[in-house]
């Protein structure tokens, strides 16, 4: 029997009106045989923790491009903990500077992306980080 | 297992997650599931809701679930996308005509990849459909995308069926599936602000006429689902088709018609597992080697087999 395929929801917290980076991730993850939730924009990191419990992700990929990383990741991982469910990895993209990205990483996420990233490195990122799903 | 369907009973979201992501596999552990939920399913009333691509199903399905709410009755969503044949992968994008939803603990919204293969849908739709309900969920909406088969699978899990078109269809209703009219039990006629939506609900209107006689005549329903216009109006078509189904005692006559189904066509798959266990893969292959040389025909060879 095949293995359950990983899911991913991919989110746009905020007021950023930019998905376009979002959605290539998304069709590359499709392509790659992930399950994709996609949310669409203007989520609440409480409409995002939500969709995450009952979708039940793997993993949770934030596209952010307005510079508010520092507010919205932290409050989605608290969340996620409260919830019991800190075991969904949590990763970011957009425009992130080098001095957050140790930061975001202290503080949970498992992997920050900048521009120019490659689809392949995060779908390579998405495939080591989460264990393959015990059937 | 019991803790998590303890825990999903009492009203715990990641446990309720959880289960529908263990049902859906399909697998021996899920079939451990489907054991100590069947007992506690049978009270929710499912809905489907299917049409084509770009008809406004999300968007509906979310203003009937609010509509819902305003009646009190709690709602339990499913949303079907295809599965890609080519990657595996899915793209699942209901959730973003969703929002308003959000927050509302009496709402549990559930993205869906049909993960392949016929009856592939049906099942684990189904089997998410069965843990909603026994974890309280009093209408549970399955939406999915109208293409033949997707809808007669749908069919088979919900009780009440909803169509919905858009206006402008024209001569494509005239070539539109019998399949899809014969199993309509409400139709709506989305996006209706847009010209020829009463051209359309008429030629609907005429479509059905002949094709059912029963005890229920399909009412055909006008919306604009993005500002809640005849949603309510749906709600009320389908609440009297469910009184209609109990009232008439068609919903036993459906409700055994479909677990009759569902367990022949598990039989059927029972059967041949444990057959191709003791037969091994390799007199198969060898067997099709035969069919494709043209030495013997499927079903002589089918016969062969099988003695």
């Amino acid at each position: 029997m095949p293995e359950r395929p990983l899911r991913i929801l991919i989110a746009k917290p905020g007021l950023d009106g930019h998905d376009r980076g979002a959605k290539v991730i998304a069709r590359a993850l499709r392509d790659a045989g992930m399950e994709v939730i996609y949310t669409g924009l203007r989520q609440t990191p409480e409409m995002i923790v939500e969709a995450a419990i009952q979708e039940d992700v793997d993993a949770v990929g934030l596209s952010i491009l307005t510079g508010a990383h520092m507010t919205l990741v932290p409050r989605v991982i608290s969340l996620l903990k409260e919830q019991g469910a800190e075991a969904v990895a949590v990763f970011v993209g957009g425009i992130i500077p080098e001095q957050d990205v140790t930061q975001l990483l202290e503080i949970g996420v498992r992997g920050v992306f900048g521009p120019g990233t490659r689809t392949n490195d995060v779908v390579a990122f998405l495939r080591q980080t989460l264990r393959a799903p015990e059937p | 297992m019991d803790q998590l369907l303890q825990d999903a009973l009492s009203g715990h979201r990641r446990a309720l997650a959880r289960l529908i992501s263990i049902v859906e596999e399909g697998n021996a552990q899920a079939q451990e599931a489907i054991a100590l939920l069947y007992p506690r399913t049978g009270r929710a009333h499912a809905v489907g809701i299917t049409g084509p691509p770009g008809s406004g199903k999300s968007t509906l399905v979310a203003e009937l679930a609010l509509e819902y709410r305003h009646r009190d009755l709690t709602v339990g969503i499913v949303a079907v996308d295809p599965t890609s044949a080519f990657s595996g992968g899915a793209l699942l994008g209901d959730r973003v005509r969703m929002r308003a939803l959000s927050g509302d603990p009496g709402i549990f919204v559930r993205s869906m990849a049909s993960r392949g293969s016929l009856g592939g849908l049906a099942r684990g739709t189904a089997d998410a459909v069965r843990a909603l309900d026994a974890c309280g969920y009093q209408r549970v909406l399955v939406e999915t995308v109208g293409a033949g088969q997707i809808e007669l699978d749908v069919a088979r899990t919900a009780h009440t069926i909803v169509v919905v078109q858009v206006p402008g269809m024209g001569d494509e209703i005239q070539a539109l599936k019998a399949g899809i009219l014969e199993i309509a039990d409400i139709l709506v006629v989305n996006k209706a602000d847009r010209p020829g939506a009463d051209r359309t609900v008429a030629t609907l209107r005429a479509m059905l006429d002949p094709v059912r006689d029963r005890g229920w005549r399909p009412p055909v329903v006008k919306t604009i689902a993005t500002n809640g216009v005849g949603t309510a109006q749906v709600v009320d078509a389908i609440e009297r088709h469910v009184a209609y189904l109990h009232e008439s005692d068609e919903i036993r006559k459906q409700e055994r018609a479909c677990i009759a189904r569902e367990f022949r066509d598990i039989l059927r798959v029972e059967l041949f597992q444990r057959w191709l266990a003791d037969v091994g893969e390799d007199e198969i292959e060898q067997t099709i080697d035969r069919l494709v040389a043209r030495q013997t025909d499927p079903y002589t060879a089918a016969r062969e087999l099988l003695k």
